[in-house]
């Protein structure tokens, strides 16, 4: 028989770090597997919680809550409607308002800019999707809401009165359009950003090419650029939308907090998240809480359909972490 | 018969090939156009917070409290107390478990796991911040009144995502030979992820959570529903009891129909936005260079 060759205390050093090594791992392992469990229960709480909480509103009011649009609290009637119809249509809007010029900023950005001015904008437009919203709504409450008044209220009126859009002036700074504005201020600097990185993530090869074939550089753009980026820029536009329909504080402070289902953007409104913001304390019966908490189940339900939809387009992208 | 397969082409400018340089000029213009507009109304909203800021801003308002109602002047130094406790403590939440559940997903998780607890972390990001307010006001404040540890439970919630995904891409980056080296040195699982790999992504890690902790300190819907009434003029420590914050402060003060607390939001929204900046724009420098080096190797 031949003669062990590792000597005892060796293999006795070994085995006491084999155990050491085995707790080490299987500790690690757990601990990590806490916290990634914690993420999914917070994640499952929320929804759950949010949906608890309403249940007293869904059970008097059932889905028709959605296309009621009587808000009282002196007959304890409540339904979403205003405020459903006025999230979409301010976001709509700003949406519309903010993602061409994103894009036009993406693309100046990418292909047009010089150096040295690349460098600097785009780290402008990087601090500008840091401002706090808080501090955006301070602005549109104090500096764009009188120039809304007493500018662009007016000339707007005169010009465009005859559209639904601009039907009367503004009796305050407070206006939907002024919320439009301030969101489109919040959402073009994120937009812009991933588009920027899109277009630098478009092969250079292609693009040579298409020069290459005579294109002019605009048509390289159209034809080349836009097509590749297509799903990405979709997806930009739509994380924009889904910033935009959840903001709360920034749009409490501009909107006028008073639910009118129009057209008329020089009227006061109320999106589902500044209704919830604005009568955080004021609620006076358990139903109107409840109510509240629908509003919220609403609102979470539209932005998680929103930010669903981005990802799966974005997937297909590299640019999920940049949001 | 003519020859065939000759087209007859003519040589003569037919204004296409202008046409296409004038459309191409015009597409261009807009373009530059739209984002010089754009950046400048960007540029403008930034200048006239900071100058407005810069105007109103003076030493009470760091070492003085804010005011009851109806008095004048006073600080927001209960509001910079209170955002520095409120903020660290979300931090002290959401780092940990970020950090860690990132782990899991990178170094640990089958693809199906993997896949799973990413979707709850975009899921998490795209919940409206109002939504994690009521969340918080639901599950703690309900019952048991205001206080300023909700209102961090309520700001961890918002940054819990951002640390996570960060940490994920950053441990993705890292180099598979490192950790194939380590094993070959007969190190264990364990210490090669803290030893070894954590070392080398720390730093974009810590970079990540900074960002993070920029965002939580601007935020105001979280701390609405979780610590929004406290005592105006005092500071408090103990995050048991309601706090005061700058976000909430800016907020009130700019629904003052008092312009001297208009004045006061602007001071404070120039602090925030000063710290939020700062903080914000040198961790995206550091992270941009180290991202970079870690690619490189």
């Amino acid at each position: 028989m031949d003669a062990p060759i590792a000597s005892p205390p060796l293999d006795r050093l070994a085995s006491r770090r084999g155990l050491r090594d085995r707790l080490g791992d299987s500790s690690l392992r757990w601990i990590s597997a806490l916290a990634a469990v914690g993420v999914i229960t917070v994640i499952a709480l929320i929804i759950y919680e949010v949906i608890d909480q309403a249940r007293p509103s869904i059970r008097t009011f059932g889905i028709s809550f959605v296309w009621h649009r009587t808000w009282n609290a002196v007959t304890d009637q409540y339904g979403a409607l205003d405020f459903l119809v006025a999230t979409l249509y301010v976001t709509g809007l700003a949406v519309v308002l903010a993602a061409p010029v994103a894009i036009a900023i993406g693309l100046y950005l990418s292909e047009l800019a010089p150096g040295g001015v690349r460098g600097v904008v785009g780290s402008l437009v990087e601090m500008l999707a840091a401002i706090p919203s808080v501090v955006l709504g301070l602005w549109g409450i104090l500096v764009l809401g009188p120039v809304v008044h007493n500018e662009f209220g007016p000339w707007l009126n005169d010009v465009l009165g005859w559209t639904p859009f601009f039907a009367t002036r503004p009796i305050s700074g407070s206006t939907m359009f002024t919320a439009v504005l301030v969101l489109a201020i919040m959402i073009v600097p994120i937009t812009a950003a991933i588009s920027r990185d899109l277009f630098l993530q478009v092969p250079p090869d292609i693009k040579e090419g298409a020069i290459g074939l005579g294109l002019t550089r605009w048509e390289m753009v159209r034809g080349v650029m836009l097509p590749y980026t297509r799903g990405g820029l979709i997806s930009a536009v739509l994380l924009g939308a889904g910033r935009a329909l959840g903001e709360a504080i920034a749009v409490t402070q501009v909107i006028g907090t008073t639910a009118h289902l129009t057209a008329n953007l020089f009227e006061t409104g109320d999106t589902l998240a500044s209704r919830i913001a604005a009568q955080y304390q004021a609620a006076a019966s358990n139903l109107q809480v409840a109510s509240l908490f629908y509003l919220g189940v609403i609102l979470l339900a539209i932005s998680l359909i929103v930010n669903f939809a981005a990802l799966l387009i974005v997937r297909r992208y590299d640019i999920a972490q940049r949001v | 018969m003519e020859a065939s397969g000759v087209v007859p082409i003519s040589l003569k400018s037919s204004g296409r090939s202008r046409r296409r340089q004038r459309t191409n000029h015009v597409a261009q213009g807009a373009s530059v156009l739209a984002a010089f507009l754009a950046i400048g109304v960007l540029a403008l909203v930034v200048i006239s917070v900071l100058v407005r800021g810069l105007k109103a801003i003076n030493l009470d308002l760091f070492t003085k409290n804010q005011v009851t109602y109806g008095e004048t002047g006073g600080g927001i130094a209960n509001g910079l107390v209170g955002t520095a406790i409120i903020v660290a403590i979300a931090a002290a939440i959401a780092l940990p478990v970020g950090i860690f559940a990132a782990i899991y997903v990178a170094e640990f998780a089958g693809s199906r796991a993997s896949r799973v607890v990413r979707l709850a972390l975009d899921v998490l990001n795209g919940v409206p911040s109002i939504v994690v307010g009521i969340f918080a006001y639901a599950l703690l404040v309900v019952g048991s009144g205001y206080a300023a540890w909700k209102g961090s439970v309520a700001l961890a919630i918002v940054m819990l995502p951002l640390v996570a995904r960060t940490t994920i891409e950053v441990l993705r980056l890292v180099s598979d030979s490192l950790r194939y080296g380590s094993y070959a040195l007969g190190i264990s699982k364990w210490r090669t992820v803290l030893f070894v790999v954590m070392p080398s992504a720390i730093g974009s890690i810590m970079t990540g959570a900074t960002l993070a902790i920029a965002r939580a300190a601007g935020e105001t819907a979280p701390l609405l529903f979780t610590t929004s009434i406290f005592l105006p003029n005092q500071i408090v420590t103990d995050p048991h009891h309601a706090m005061a914050a700058v976000p909430l402060l800016i907020l009130f003060d700019s629904e003052s129909p008092d312009p001297s607390l208009n004045n006061q939001a602007w001071a404070a929204a120039f602090v925030l936005m000063f710290f939020v900046l700062v903080l914000s724009l040198s961790a995206r420098y550091v992270l941009a260079r180290r991202e970079r080096k870690l690619r490189a190797r």
